[in-house]
């Protein structure tokens, strides 16, 4: 995989993660392009597109769009379950997790994306160990603090 | 209770999101985050020392600022600090800010890798994790530098844990991918392929991705990973749906780890041991199976995670394309997605289908699919998909099928989406052409691309009709009949107007007897779209104009009048006004013979590689046409689509020069009446040089006309000379001088200059290169005042080179006097790619003492390439063909030279690429396309050249169909820099 982002349906850029070598000009530059090429599509189309000489893997979780592009003899249909498990990992972490969660804790996305994907590759697909790898850091946080509370985005339960 | 509470809330963090958030406008935004940036930084100049908490937090408010798309420019050295921090926490925020705002200053890099250091030492698994994430996530030369030695031993160790294992192997991966010299093959090597033995999942599954990329570069070292991976694959394959637990994805056993194993598979070749290759067919026809039993769940993840390893399955069995019986099985599995409720898997079955159609075992079993790929094209309501199927039906087209298929696609033309109108214009033209059985079809077919969509019928396409209609007598009649017909149309296409402009002009005589198209009326419908016509077409049809005087002599006196009006003669365009006057004249003063003679019909082109072809294999990838090259399918379509040769399997990139109507400029001026003697006004509108070696020489194509046939010596000098004319054979020479090489290389990107000198001699070079052929001036100057006797230079090829490179020389004048200078002339043709120079052996006696001295002539296989330009999107999908490891060739160097940007361009193009701006995302990178051009072969080079000015180094990729080439070029050119 080449790089994920996550941005929201107003095009608002959530996360990015970059496992290819680019300026900071070029990354914006994709981004942009990415962002718009992608909310353009409607809702019933395929979940893979062409795009420069990458493959776009795209799908939408309530308000927000998970997308990566992966090279040419990267398969389409594990990389759309790579943006699931993702999903997973996250929700089970937050507790039905939603876009908020995302902004205000998006160091924390970063550290689990880590320990499932590393330099573009699967690391880790059992979502129990990739969570204890998350929490050990938590119980060693003498801190504790409660954060507001938010909806899924995941599941049955309806967006904000 | 969420779980975030667990985590760290940072308050002042999360006051300051919300801030961000509530700003109305992007103007309250920047101020509110330059009011921070202020606190920040005072913060972090002031007198009292942060505790780790605050300095987390600030660290924490830059990066969410960074991320947000604001420059970030301080607060590294406070992230540095916090990677030596004890609170795990703290740390994790100091390596994130690391990894997503790298900064190449030294001193900072010399402090985070000693942090990395540290905690890589540490044993303990969890600050190892994060430390190897940071190299893994920055990747950057100074961390492989730093680290590559030491990962290997830490992926291997017996007591590493198996978290540190997971991260340890994708974190090398990362440096390998960046910086593959770094990475030390060793005794390690063998450790990790017994990885794919690991009890532990995770390990096998990251390790599976180390492997995959390390035995693209070195298959051999890693052949044993073979039947490891088919035995874990089975044993995956066969377990339950539940025998994995957390490894299992919605009742699919270890979805990732499959098609991990599936593509490392397909690195190599089928298993060579008879029980492997065994079990592992066995696996394939499980999943085969496996997809034809009732799904275990109607959640789209578990159909998703089950289909990947069955599309991966199917990657697998088109790689080794030696099993029929899985061929077809994958085929009729596909047949079943084509009408699947779910886009995604249309899509798949669709693209891999494509590659499935040009299998000769399954290229039948595609076939069956035709009605439902048709029926794709007309209802997808996707277009990505639609061009899927378009892309499909030029796949499986042949002869049986080629008019259905040929009509959907016209008829799919009149609504395509305007960005995939040209490639599915090209692909018209050539599935008409190739399919041709009789060339009526063909010309009709023709004329509605351009009816339908004149405006992306390119040069190439219609170029390509009027060299068959050229050359087949049969279908000039009607051809004419037909044009002329189409050209009623009230508004018609120009490119339409250039068709019928030259057919006519050639064959209008042909339906001259018909009153209805009686040569005024022709001349009058030609002439009624004149004035709407660009420059370039009214020129065509100028020279149509010229030919019907010879044709009608009774159009003369109008056509005369047209030629001589002020708005010709008068043109503000040098072409018009000068083609208005020639052909005036050329009418006025040559005799009803000599202009029969001079505007006579065209001769049959030379037979060559459709130009149409070779301009959808620029566009698509030497893949995308390839099917229809081999013509394998087909053995009875020679003759009667001649046009299309074979071409030989290496080629891979047809030049456009190898075009036969290659030339796109606008059209040259014609030939003065003078020296058109030898006919064919019109040929200079279509053709270069090489395809036509009887237009008058110009001073340009002299220098190649007189290469062609290796012009004899004369028979006299051959007996007068008993001294073997042949070259001296290697062992009669001399080894070259030590300084032979570097000598060399400074020719590499130029063809001029002085070859050597010493106190005696100077030897000077002036040379050209066009195509696969050279001349070569070799200037001898004898520096002192005394008379050189017996002076003898020779070219000699070692080793194979003879059959390489064909090398012809004229004696020179045995003597040379004191100060006086002679010439030598080579002529050069390569006939195929060849590694070493040939040598040139200088001998003389200067005051009775013999010299001699060879030297490596400045002859290097760049001297044969052809500059090629192409778009970013051609270049992207080339370079995607070209992808497997033996095409590659690849140098990471120091520079030698002062970077420059300048210096290296001109470098570049002396080397003889084409360079092709905005194709590489970092404008600081040069990227360059071309071909080699030999007598037996041509060759498409890609190249690309990084550089890196901070390290003062480059790394050069080369990609080309030979794998020799490749090599030889990569070097060649890393020695320039």
């Amino acid at each position: 995989m080449q790089f994920m982002l996550l941005f929201s349906r107003q095009g608002k850029l959530r996360l990015q993660k970059w496992y290819v070598p680019l300026s900071d000009k070029e990354k914006k530059k994709i981004t942009r392009e990415l962002v718009q090429t992608v909310l353009a599509r409607k809702p019933k189309m395929c979940s893979f597109l062409e795009w420069r000489d990458l493959k776009i893997v795209y799908k939408r979780y309530a308000s927000l769009y998970f997308c990566c592009a992966i090279e040419d003899q990267d398969n389409e249909l594990i990389t759309l379950e790579i943006i699931h498990r993702y999903v997973e990992l996250l929700d089970k972490y937050f507790g039905s997790v939603c876009e908020l969660d995302i902004i205000f804790n998006f160091e924390k996305a970063y550290f689990i994306l880590d320990e499932f994907l590393l330099g573009g590759e699967v690391q880790e697909t059992s979502k129990k160990n990739v969570l204890k790898a998350i929490e050990q850091a938590d119980l060693l946080q003498e801190k504790t603090e409660t954060m507001y509370h938010s909806k899924s985005f995941i599941g049955y339960k309806k967006a904000y | 209770m969420p779980a975030v509470s667990k985590g760290d809330g940072m308050r002042g963090l999360a006051v300051f999101i919300s801030d961000i958030r509530n700003c109305k406008s992007k103007e309250a935004e920047i101020k509110r985050i330059n009011k921070e940036l202020a606190n920040i930084r005072s913060k972090f100049k002031g007198d009292k020392a942060l505790d780790g908490y605050s300095k987390k937090k600030y660290v924490c408010k830059l990066l969410f600022i960074f991320l947000l798309g604001h420059d970030i420019d301080f607060g590294h050295m406070e992230a540095v600090n916090l990677l030596s921090s004890n609170k795990y926490t703290e740390k994790q925020i100091g390596y994130l800010f690391i990894s997503v705002l790298v900064n190449s200053n030294s001193e900072l890099i010399r402090l985070i890798n000693n942090a990395i250091k540290n905690d890589l030492a540490s044993r303990n698994p969890t600050f190892m994790c994060l430390a190897l994430h940071c190299i893994a996530n920055v990747g950057s030369r100074e961390m492989g530098e730093a680290f590559a030695a030491d990962i290997p031993r830490i992926l291997v160790a017996g007591d590493s844990m198996d978290s540190v294992k997971q991260s340890a192997a994708l974190c090398l991966l990362r440096l390998y991918k960046a910086s593959p010299d770094l990475v030390p093959m060793g005794e390690w090597t063998a450790r990790v392929v017994h990885l794919l033995n690991d009890q532990h999942m995770g390990v096998v599954t990251a390790a599976v991705s180390l492997i995959t990329c390390l035995c693209k570069k070195n298959p051999d070292d890693f052949k044993t990973c073979i039947s490891l991976a088919v035995s874990r694959l089975s044993r995956i394959v066969s377990s339950a749906s539940t025998d994995l637990q957390d490894y299992t994805y919605y009742f699919v056993p270890a979805p990732w780890l499959s098609v991990k194993l599936l593509r490392l598979l397909q690195c190599y070749p089928p298993p060579e041991d008879a029980a492997v290759k065994g079990r592992l067919v066995e696996c394939l026809e499980t999943v085969l199976n496996k997809a034809q039993e009732p799904p275990k769940s109607k959640k789209v993840q578990h159909s998703n995670a089950k289909n990947a390893i069955l599309f991966e399955t199917i990657s697998l069995i088109i790689h080794y394309d030696s099993e029929p019986n899985l061929l077809v099985r994958a085929c009729n599995q596909l047949g079943q997605f084509l009408q699947h409720r779910e886009t995604n898997l249309r899509y798949l079955a669709l693209e891999s289908m494509c590659t499935l159609a040009s299998s000769e075992f399954s290229h039948e079993a595609v076939k069956t699919h035709i009605d439902t790929v048709i029926n794709a094209l007309k209802t997808e309501r996707d277009v990505s998909v639609r061009q899927r199927a378009a892309d499909l039906l030029y796949a499986m087209c042949d002869r049986s099928n080629a008019k259905q298929i040929v009509s959907e696609m016209l008829r799919y033309l009149e609504t395509a989406d305007y960005a995939i109108r040209e490639e599915i214009v090209l692909k018209v033209a050539i599935l008409a052409e190739k399919y041709a059985v009789d060339y009526s079809w063909y010309v009709d077919t023709i004329l509605n691309l351009i009816r339908i969509a004149g405006d992306y019928v390119s040069e190439e396409v219609w170029y390509r009709v009027l060299q068959i209609v050229t050359n087949r007598d049969d279908v000039q009649g009607y051809a004419a009949k037909t044009v002329f017909e189409a050209l009623q149309a009230p508004a018609c296409h120009e490119n339409m107007v250039k068709v019928g402009g030259y057919i006519l002009g050639e064959f209008g005589n042909l339906i001259a007897g018909d009153p209805r198209s009686s040569p005024p009326v022709q001349f009058s419908l030609l002439h009624s779209k004149f004035h709407l016509c660009s420059v370039a077409t009214r020129a065509l049809l100028l020279s149509t104009y010229i030919k019907f005087i010879n044709l009608f002599p009774e159009t003369k006196a109008t056509i005369q009048g047209v030629l001589r009006a002020g708005s010709q003669l008068r043109n503000a365009d040098v072409e018009l006004q000068q083609r208005a006057v020639e052909y005036l004249t050329l009418s006025s003063v040559a005799s009803t013979d000599v202009l029969a003679t001079v505007l006579e019909e065209m001769p049959p082109f030379p037979e060559r590689e459709s130009s149409i072809l070779a301009k959808l294999k620029r566009k698509k990838g030497p893949g995308a046409a390839s099917a229809l090259d081999d013509g394998r399918r087909d053995p009875s379509s020679n003759d009667i689509n001649g046009g299309v040769e074979p071409t030989p399997s290496t080629v891979s990139t047809p030049s456009p020069s190898a075009d036969l109507l290659g030339l796109r400029a606008a059209p040259p001026p014609a030939a003065p009446p003078a020296s058109a003697g030898a006919g064919n006004l019109l040929v200079d509108v279509f053709d270069g040089p090489a395809a036509q070696p009887s237009l008058g020489p110009t001073p340009e194509e002299a220098f190649l006309s007189e290469l062609e046939p290796p012009a004899p010596e004369s028979p006299m000098a051959l007996l007068a000379d008993p001294a073997p004319a042949a070259d001296p054979g290697p062992e009669d020479i001399g080894p070259p001088i030590p300084e032979a090489d570097e000598l060399l290389n400074k020719f590499v990107c130029k063809n001029n200059g002085v070859l050597f000198e010493n106190q005696l001699l100077q030897i000077g070079v002036k040379s050209e290169f066009r195509q696969n052929l050279g001349r070569m001036y070799l200037f001898y100057g004898n520096k002192t005042s005394v008379q050189f006797q017996n002076f003898s230079p020779t070219v000699v090829h070692p080793g194979d080179l003879q059959t390489q490179l064909a090398v012809q020389t004229k004696r020179v004048a045995a003597q040379v006097d004191g100060g006086a200078q002679v010439q030598q002339v080579l002529n050069i043709e390569c006939l195929r790619d060849f590694l070493t120079p040939p040598l040139l052996s200088v001998r003389f006696r200067y005051g009775g003492a013999p010299q001699a001295l060879t030297l490596k002539l400045p002859v290097t296989i760049n001297k044969f390439f052809q500059p090629t330009e192409m778009a970013a999107q051609d270049f992207f999908q080339r370079w995607k063909q070209l992808s497997l490891p033996q095409q590659e060739a690849q140098k990471i160097f120091k520079a030698n030279h002062p970077m420059d940007a300048e210096v290296t361009k001109a470098k570049l193009l002396g080397f003889g690429s084409a360079l092709l701006d905005n194709v590489d995302p970092n404008p600081e990178n040069f990227v360059g396309a071309g071909i080699i051009q030999t007598k037996a072969l041509q060759v498409g080079c890609l190249l690309r050249l990084e550089p890196n000015a901070q390290a003062q180094m480059y790394r050069l990729t080369l990609r080309t169909s030979k794998e020799s080439v490749s090599r030889h070029l990569c070097e060649l050119l890393a020695q320039q820099f």
